[in-house]
């Protein structure tokens, strides 16, 4: 393995620049994409490269541009289009949802978008209502489209380029605090859609976890280690395609579930995800399976509520602790992850 | 008519006419069987715009339209046996029956897309001229589109991005002053829409969307000057629209519009009023019939065709959502 040690955003720009190298109709596109901030850094040495036709920002106008990379994706372009924050997007659903899922399928096949939409999501702080949201769970129940959320430098680097050989449209989501994690990646590992991974082999406890819940649900895996308490942590990656065999697979094994989703949790993925293993490990299940997610709330601005708005390793530290009728575990030495004290990796 | 159009020409585009207006005539004689369960938005009276600026593009365009597309549809692919299938839900239509009426597209004749929530197609169409703009080429775009359309934000995000970047878009605004009921002094805030997009720096054109000849001679100035020197092109056509919104009939008794007199009627019926102006420029009644005849056959086969073909097979359900 030919592996070098990167963050997750230059995994970003490092995928972007090797598919624009590849294909000369592949370009990035967006507000802010080629302004001295990249987009945290993700659209880095992109202009210098490749020059503005192919890297570059736009009128502030979500829905046409939306529509435009529909456009340019069926005349045979291959446009990759970045909004700083997922929220902005909803001002392109319209485009998304009436017309990018739908268009192949109204053309009986005759069209294929291959297009892929990037979407910063989640936490800053003090983000409030409107910078905050992550939505997995409303793009993938469209018919049509492909939701992927990367966890890892190499996820972020390998998804990403699959991302964008892929012929249907894809909405790419990347939490905002993953962006300084490092890791290994080895730029020749390709990764498709659709296929889970398991972070950590366990015997007692399954918890899926999506995006920046998969730093959460290490950090309660090392906490409970301590007290003898194996978890079995598996990132999704893929909310569409679903790898379901290896998430009920590990299911079928632990016989306990958690989903620690990124979102709502009302009609939400985690609520797909917990349907799915109990019509498939009804007999196995010992309890039934737990959810984790946002508050059904919007998100508040001030600290304290926002730390209860998401969830964290705590919350699942607690739901496994009552999983398995254990007293709860002083957490007052417990160093967990805030803005101010991020993990940095490596996974 | 000669410095315009040549006989041959003239024929092709009347023929067009023809098969466009037939088509929904016998759409309108069929419907009521409730063989073809998709709501149809007829065109009849639009004719000419269409036609006369696919007319006036240079092959290798590429067109995106509305749910009002049949004429559309049919300039640019001729293809009734596709039209008619995916009228009756057939796995005969370009669509496999997925599209019915509001979808109709034939990328292979340069109809990529048509879309049935306003003002949605006009972004994908700057895209188009995008991609043609990207890979060097001075190929355009069109986008057909009402004149509710324009009240749209996607519009004006639309127009503002293809004038900055200089895009070879054409906009073409059939404009029957109907919004489904609703008439443009209720809905507008501006006297003239050209008023507006000429300040978007635009190639202008204004013609009767009625008259044919009007039709193609206004495209072909606004196309020559986008090919001439790069930018968007805004084409305006005032049409009138003979049917009610959605649906094969008149509505005139219902009370949101004056019926034109028979007299004014025949002006604003493209068909008629062409095939005078082909009368009095040396066709003869019988090349006209002729063509006529042609697409009667033509037409009724296709009719024929699509009720014999088979429905989509329950698999088809599924297929075509992803690659």
């Amino acid at each position: 393995m030919n592996a070098k040690i990167m963050t997750f955003r230059d995994g970003l720009s490092l995928a972007t620049a090797h598919e624009m190298e590849a294909d000369p109709n592949v370009f990035i596109f967006g507000l802010d994409v080629p302004d001295h901030k990249r987009i945290f850094g993700s659209t880095r040495g992109l202009l210098e490269k490749f020059g503005p036709e192919r890297c570059f920002g736009t009128s502030l106008a979500e829905d046409a541009m939306t529509g435009v990379a529909l456009g340019a994706a069926i005349s045979g372009l291959r446009p990759i289009h970045v909004h700083i924050r997922v929220d902005f997007m909803l001002l392109a659903v319209n485009q998304i949802v009436n017309m990018i899922s739908n268009l192949r399928y109204m053309s009986g096949g005759q069209l294929s978008v291959p297009l892929v939409i990037r979407a910063v999501i989640g936490r800053g702080w003090g983000q409030s209502a409107q910078h905050s949201k992550s939505l997995q769970s409303f793009f993938a129940h469209i018919p049509g489209l492909k939701v992927v959320m990367p966890t890892t430098p190499q996820d972020a680097y390998s998804l990403l380029r699959t991302s964008v050989r892929d012929d249907n449209p894809i909405i790419f989501l990347e939490h905002r605090w993953l962006y300084d994690i490092e890791g290994e990646v080895d730029e020749s590992l390709a990764i498709p859609l659709g296929q889970a991974a398991v972070r950590k082999e366990g015997k007692d406890v399954t918890v899926l976890s999506t995006s920046w819940m998969n730093v959460e649900a290490l950090k309660a895996q090392e906490v409970l280690a301590t007290r003898g308490v194996n978890l079995e942590l598996i990132d999704v990656r893929s909310i569409y395609p679903l790898d379901e065999e290896t998430l009920i697979q590990s299911v079928k094994k632990t016989g306990r579930c958690i989903v620690a989703d990124y979102d709502w949790t009302y009609c939400g993925f985690s609520a797909e995800l917990a349907a799915r293993i109990h019509h498939r490990c009804f007999k196995e299940l010992k309890c039934p399976v737990e959810r984790l997610g946002f508050a059904p709330t919007p998100c508040p601005t001030t600290r304290p509520l926002e730390n209860l708005f998401y969830p964290s390793a705590v919350h699942i530290i607690r739901t496994v602790e009552k999983m398995l009728e254990m007293k709860p575990a002083d957490l007052s030495g417990e160093s967990f992850y805030s803005y101010e004290h991020k993990f940095k990796g490596p996974f | 008519m000669k410095d315009i159009l040549t006989k041959e020409e003239s024929l092709k585009l009347y023929s067009k006419l023809v098969l466009a207006r037939f088509s929904e005539e016998a759409i309108r004689r069929e419907y009521h069987k409730d063989e073809m369960k998709t709501p149809v938005h007829l065109g009849i009276g639009g004719e000419a715009i269409p036609i006369g600026v696919c007319h006036a593009l240079p092959k290798g365009s590429k067109a995106f339209g509305t749910y009002r597309n049949h004429t559309l549809y049919l300039a640019l692919s001729e293809d009734t046996d596709g039209f008619f299938g995916e009228m009756y839900g057939k796995v005969s239509g370009p669509g496999k029956g997925k599209a019915g009426s509001m979808h109709l597209s034939h990328p292979e004749s340069g109809l990529m897309a048509t879309s049935a929530v306003v003002g949605t197609n006009i972004p994908l169409a700057v895209g188009a001229a995008f991609a043609n703009a990207y890979r060097k080429s001075d190929d355009i775009a069109v986008v057909f589109f009402g004149d509710g359309s324009v009240e749209e934000g996607a519009f004006w995000e639309s127009l503002n991005f293809a004038s900055h970047r200089r895009l070879r878009i054409l906009f073409v605004c059939e404009d029957n002053q109907l919004a489904i009921h609703t008439p443009a002094k209720s809905r507008q805030g501006f006297k003239s829409i050209r008023d507006v997009v000429r300040a978007f720096n635009c190639h202008m054109g204004h013609g009767n969307g009625s008259d044919l000849l009007d039709v193609v001679q206004t495209a072909h100035s606004v196309v020559k000057n986008m090919r001439e020197e790069a930018g968007p092109g805004f084409l305006h056509f005032d049409y009138f629209r003979f049917l009610e919104h959605v649906g094969p009939r008149e509505d005139f008794d219902a009370g949101y519009r004056q019926k034109p007199t028979a007299e004014e009627l025949q002006k604003l019926d493209p068909l008629k009023s062409f095939e005078s102006v082909l009368l009095e420029n040396g066709c003869t009644r019988e090349e006209l019939t002729q063509i006529d005849e042609h697409m009667r056959i033509k037409i009724d086969q296709s009719i024929e065709n699509a009720r014999k073909a088979p429905f989509p097979s329950p698999e088809e359900l599924r297929a075509d959502v992803y690659t």
